[in-house]
C-alpha cells in the first residue's frame, strides 16, 4: 500500500530525469548510505514539489527540515508580515525579519539552508478561486494554517485534485497529525463533517500555545511528507495521532473512511470547491463590527479624563487572571467566563466601563450585561492595546 | 471509567484533564459527565440533544459512531472516552 502512495506522489517518470551533483551527494551522504533512503530515495525527494500553506508555528520547523532534507521544490503560501509575537515559536523568521513579508524571510532562510531548493512563493491567501491552480503544480501539500475555513478549503482542494495533505494542528499544549485525502483513507471532512461555529473554540491568538509545540506537530508533518514520497514506513493514514506536550503523551485513534463524507465518500455532493467562509459561519470582520456598533463606546482617552477627574467610574477588566499579571489599568476582574456567576458583584447604578486585551472579549462582557439590565455600561474601544498606545506608552503590550 | 477531556473544554470542567466516572454505558457516562459539569452540555450538545458534528467521541481508540451499539456501547471500568473536539492552530497571529 505504501508504494502504490509513492507512485502516485511523485511519478516514476520525473524521478528518472532527475540527478545528483557531486555536491549534492557530499550534502545527502548521511541519507544516501541508510538503506531506507539511499539514491534512489533521494531522488525521489529531489524530484518531489511540496507546497506548505502557511509560513507560521507549523510552517517554519517543516519548510526548514524538508529543505535540509533536499526536497526539490517548496511551494509556500502566505500573505502575512512577521511580527514581534511570531518569533516566541515561528523559528524561521528572526528578531531583524520584524516587518518583512514572511515570504520573503522564509524564503531567505531556505535558500540559506540548502542552495538546491526551488522555491515558489504565492503571496497570497488560499481561496477557492485560487487553490486548485496553486495546487496544481505540487505532489503533496501539508497544512500549516490557523483558522477552520482555511482547513475545510486545502482538504477539499486535495480530494478534488487526489493530493495527500499532510495535516497537523495545535492548541496551548496539544496537538494533532494525520495524512488525510489519500485514496484508500479518510479525509478532515470524515474526522469532522462540520466546523465548530465561530467563537466556541478559542484561537491561538485567543488561547495562546506553548512555543515549543509547533516544532513538534510541524516535524511529525515533515516527516510525513518525507514517508509519503520515499514510499516507506507506515503513514499517519487512518490514524490521529494526539500529542500531548505536557504529560507527553502520544496516543493514537482510527480514524475511518466515511462512505457517507459530502466530498471524499461513495456518492460526494461537494464536486467542487464553496464559500468557506460561509460554511463556516463566518462573514469577516463585518460580526465583529456590526457588534460593537450597537454597543455603547468609550475610548481611552475618554476614560483617562474621567479617572483623572475623579468621576466615578468603575472599570472592569474581563481577562484572565495571568493576563492581569502582564499589565492591568486597576480594573475590577472578573473573567469573562465568569462574569455570569459573579455578576451580582457589580452595581447596576453605577457607571462601569468593560475592558480586556483588545476590545472583542469585553463587548460580549457589555452585551451579557446589557441584557442583564446593567444601563450605564460602556465597552473600553481596543482595549489595554489602545490604553498603551494612547495614553501609558510604558505598558507592555502582548 | 476515565473521561479525558480535551485542552480547550477544560474550562468548562473545572480545569480537569480526566475524570473518573462509574457507568455502564457510553452514554450514561457523558449524562453524569454533563451533570458534574453542566457548563460542559451546549459545547457537547446542540439544542436538540444531539452530540455536535465537530466534537467526536472516542472509546479507548474507536469512534463511537463507528461502533455496533455507538452511544449505547457497554463499557468497563477500565476503558476510557476521549472527546476530540475540532482545532484549528497552526499559529499565525
Amino acid at each position: 500500500m505504501t508504494t502504490t502512495i509513492s507512485e502516485e506522489t511523485v511519478s516514476a517518470k520525473t524521478v528518472k530525469k532527475v540527478e545528483l551533483s557531486n555536491e549534492e551527494v557530499l550534502r545527502y551522504s548521511r541519507h544516501l548510505i541508510m538503506p531506507e533512503v539511499g539514491m534512489d530515495g533521494q531522488l525521489k525527494l529531489k524530484a518531489a514539489k511540496v507546497l506548505c500553506i502557511g509560513t507560521g508555528g507549523l510552517g517554519s520547523p517543516l519548510a526548514m527540515y524538508l529543505a535540509a532534507a533536499g526536497v526539490g521544490t517548496l511551494g509556500l503560501v502566505d500573505f502575512d508580515v512577521v511580527d514581534f509575537t511570531n518569533l516566541q515559536r515561528q523559528i524561521i523568521h528572526f528578531t531583524s525579519d520584524v516587518g518583512r513579508p514572511k515570504l520573503d524571510s522564509a524564503a531567505e532562510k531556505i535558500k540559506e539552508i540548502n542552495p538546491f531548493v526551488e522555491v515558489r512563493k504565492f503571496e497570497t491567501r488560499l481561496t477557492s478561486a485560487n487553490a486548485l491552480e496553486i495546487f496544481k503544480g505540487f505532489d503533496i501539500i501539508v497544512d500549516g494554517t490557523d483558522n477552520f475555513p482555511t482547513r475545510y478549503l486545502v482538504n477539499d482542494a486535495c480530494v478534488l485534485t487526489g493530493k495527500p495533505n499532510v495535516y497537523g494542528s495545535i492548541f496551548r499544549f496539544e496537538g494533532q497529525a494525520s495524512v488525510f485525502g489519500t485514496k484508500e483513507g479518510p479525509c478532515y471532512r470524515c474526522l469532522y463533517p462540520e466546523p465548530p461555529p465561530p467563537g466556541l473554540v478559542p484561537s491561538c491568538a485567543e488561547g495562546g500555545v506553548l512555543g515549543i509545540l509547533p516544532g513538534l506537530v510541524g516535524l511529525i508533518q515533515a516527516t510525513e511528507a518525507i514517508k509519503l514520497i520515499l514510499g516507506s514506513g507506515d503513514p499517519l493514514v487512518g490514524r490521529l495521532l494526539l500529542v500531548d506536550a505536557l504529560g507527553m503523551k502520544f496516543r493514537e485513534l482510527k480514524l475511518r473512511k466515511n462512505p457517507e463524507c459530502p466530498v471524499c465518500g461513495v456518492n460526494p455532493t461537494v464536486t467542487e470547491l464553496i464559500d468557506y467562509n460561509e460554511f463556516c459561519g463566518i462573514r469577516g470582520e463585518e460580526t465583529t463590527a456590526n457588534m460593537s456598533q450597537s454597543l455603547p463606546e468609550i475610548s481611552v482617552e475618554e476614560l483617562k479624563k474621567k479617572l483623572d477627574a475623579k468621576e466615578d467610574v468603575f472599570v472592569l477588566d474581563v481577562r484572565e487572571p495571568h493576563e492581569y499579571q502582564i499589565c492591568n489599568i486597576g480594573g475590577h476582574l472578573i473573567p469573562l467566563g465568569d462574569l455570569p456567576k459573579r455578576v451580582s458583584e457589580l452595581d447596576s447604578s453605577r457607571n462601569i466601563v468593560a475592558h480586556c486585551r483588545s476590545g472583542v472579549r469585553s463587548g460580549k462582557a457589555v452585551d451579557f450585561l446589557r441584557q442583564a439590565g446593567f444601563t450605564k455600561v460602556r465597552n473600553l474601544t481596543g482595549g489595554i492595546l489602545a490604553w498603551a498606545d494612547k495614553v501609558d506608552p510604558k505598558m507592555p503590550k502582548y | 471509567m476515565k473521561i479525558h477531556i480535551p485542552t480547550p473544554l477544560r474550562q468548562y470542567a473545572d480545569k480537569h484533564d480526566t475524570v473518573e466516572i462509574p457507568a455502564s454505558t457510553v452514554s450514561e457516562a457523558l449524562n453524569a459527565l454533563i451533570m458534574r459539569h453542566p457548563d460542559l452540555r451546549k459545547h457537547l450538545y446542540t439544542a436538540e440533544g444531539k452530540l455536535r458534528a465537530f466534537v467526536n467521541v472516542y472509546l479507548n481508540d474507536e469512534d463511537v459512531r463507528y461502533l455496533a451499539d455507538k452511544e449505547a456501547t457497554a463499557v468497563r471500568e477500565s476503558d476510557s472516552l476521549s472527546i476530540i473536539p475540532s482545532i484549528a492552530g497552526g499559529c499565525r497571529p
